[in-house]
């Protein structure tokens, strides 16, 4: 398959069923707003080392949020319920509640929810107060700039990640210009979101490795570097760079929509062939071939 | 079509009319509805002997003539909607746990004593009272919200639990005494000892109030979730401005006679 020079090989990236919650973070200002989502979704990246991914979703207006102020959408994931909730408690206690003006609500409805300002709260030390309003309860924590705002539950969901296309590049600049343009279209698709450092990550990886306490090590088909010397190595010729896109989504429909709209963006002049990352459909639940995202 | 429900004989004697609630009479024909039992003082007396009945029971019930001295009205309701085109009686929606009742009026004295669900919205002003617990038990409402347009008299939220209480014009004075949880909102003025022996909860109110002696200041700043109450108030019908809604208010804790966690929020002006 092709669109125009870029050849599209006929594989499927592998997704993963993991848990997604949608946290709706808002402040006095965009810029306090963004200071919290930045910290909550920093050092999140993958599963493997983070024990979640999160990203930001959005930015959202003063009339999207529930306190009509700035806001921020985020996303984050766990590879289960209870590990999602363990990681909201932890991130929005130690990203969201300690950054000034902040308040924190859950964004996302479902007939599974977690407990986090519920926790929270006791970091009030008995001065907490609890409000029901609109069917929903918060938690008013007392802290040093007045009070800050959080739900006492979030919804979470089952959910998708490790959606992902590979960009095979002639050279670093025209590599990263294509997947600069495929997350560009990527971030404009609701319910997904990038967990890499501004959505590209340079070091795929595969499973298991020569040394037997690592899970994971460099995916040395993709490394330019090692055509010459690894058995099975997938970079084409004229290839010399490859870059990963790695989607996360709460439904499989939204990832397969980020990844249909990142491959046509990625098509550009220079890049020799866009593929998608798997196990050989052993490992993941669900199989999003790129066949299917061409049209 | 609704059930219509047209006064035409003035009681002469408080009538006690807690069955007539949407809720229980869905499906009952005019003939029924007209038969249900009710006391008229102490005499037994039928709805029929007071109200022309009309239409179809379907859940929506609409009261017509000055029901001011009917007691009892949607009682112990759990869904439905009653719409009294009029005044309404003592004791309002006591009980009651869902649904909604609309007086396009004024409403005595005891409006939603000890309810757990629901909404009642008066349209003109309430007596003493509304929504608080009856003379002996320890807890007044415990959910729902009650919202009066006009002003309130004493006693307002007296040992409510949870729910929501607004206020559009002036409250009486014992505003949330006793109180242990929930939220009052007063719009207008608060008479005095708002708040007396209150454990827990919030009074809001946007003018200068007397502040009993045993109530702390504890500082002037515009607390995230007061922004959003106002705007759910707003959504009533009430006018909230924007300097209400992005106002600094003074903090109060209280009441050091009980557990000092309760809070009386004053928008400074």
């Amino acid at each position: 398959m092709k669109i125009k020079t870029t050849e599209i090989v006929d594989t499927f990236a592998e997704a993963f069923k993991m848990w997604g919650s949608r946290i709706i973070i808002t402040a006095e200002t965009r810029q306090w707003a963004l200071a919290a989502a930045q910290s909550m979704t920093g050092f999140a990246t993958s599963v493997i080392g983070c024990k979640c991914e999160a990203g930001i979703e959005r930015e959202l207006s003063v009339d999207e949020t529930p306190d009509q102020r700035p806001g921020i959408s985020v996303l984050l994931f766990a590879m289960d319920m209870e590990g999602l909730g363990k990681r909201l408690v932890e991130r929005v206690g130690q990203c969201v509640m300690t950054c000034p003006t902040t308040a924190c609500f859950n964004g996302l409805e479902s007939e599974h929810t977690v407990m986090v300002g519920g926790q929270l709260r006791y970091f009030g030390d008995g001065h907490q107060l609890s409000k029901n309003l609109d069917g929903q309860r918060l938690w008013r924590i007392p802290v040093m700039d007045g009070e800050f705002l959080v739900s006492e539950s979030f919804g979470v969901q089952p959910a998708v990640g490790g959606g992902n296309i590979l960009i095979l590049g002639k050279d670093l600049g025209t590599t990263l210009k294509a997947a600069n343009a495929a997350t560009k279209a990527m971030h404009a698709i609701a319910g997904v979101i990038l967990p890499f450092p501004d959505g590209v990550v340079r070091s795929g990886s595969k499973v298991g490795s020569k040394y037997k306490t690592l899970i994971a090590s460099t995916n040395d088909a993709y490394c330019p570097t090692l055509r010459g010397v690894t058995e099975q190595s997938a970079v084409v010729a004229d290839a010399n760079c490859v870059l990963e896109i790695v989607i996360d989504g709460l439904d499989v429909n939204a990832v397969e929509s980020a990844m249909r709209v990142g491959l046509h963006a990625a098509v550009k002049p220079g890049i020799k062939q866009i593929t998608a990352g798997n196990y050989g459909g052993n490992l993941g639940q669900f199989k999003i071939y790129l066949k299917n995202l061409v049209d | 079509m609704s059930l219509n429900l047209i006064l035409h004989t003035l009681p002469e004697v408080p009538l006690e009319a807690a069955l007539l609630r949407p809720d229980t009479i869905t499906g009952m024909n005019e003939s029924a509805i007209a038969g249900i039992k009710v006391m008229h003082g102490n005499q037994p007396a039928c709805v029929g002997d007071f109200f022309k009945v009309t239409g179809k029971a379907n859940g929506e019930m609409h009261l017509e003539g000055d029901l001011a001295r009917i007691k009892h009205l949607g009682a112990n309701m759990t869904s439905g909607q009653m719409i009294i085109h009029g005044n309404a009686g003592v004791h309002l929606g006591t009980g009651m746990s869902g649904g909604e009742i609309i007086v396009d009026g004024d409403a005595a004295d005891w409006v939603g004593p000890e309810m757990s669900g629901g909404r009642i919205i008066v349209k003109g002003s309430a007596g003493h009272l509304v929504g608080s617990a009856y003379r002996g038990s320890t807890k007044g409402m415990l959910g729902g919200e009650i919202i009066i347009h006009g002003n309130v008299k004493n006693e307002t939220g007296h040992a409510m639990r949870n729910g929501l209480i607004i206020v559009g014009g002036n409250s009486g004075d014992f505003t949330g005494v006793n109180m242990l949880a929930g939220t009052i909102v007063v719009l207008g003025e608060m008479g005095i000892r708002s708040g007396a022996g209150m454990k827990r909860g919030t009074i809001v109110s946007m003018h200068q109030a007397e502040m009993l002696p045993t109530f702390s200041y504890s500082c002037l700043y515009h607390p995230t979730y007061l922004g959003m109450l106002l705007q759910h108030v707003a959504k009533t019908g009430l006018k909230i401005s924007n300097q209400h809604l992005q106002g600094q208010y003074q903090r109060w804790c209280g009441d050091s006679v009980e557990f000092n966690r309760g809070e009386i929020l004053i928008y400074q002006e």
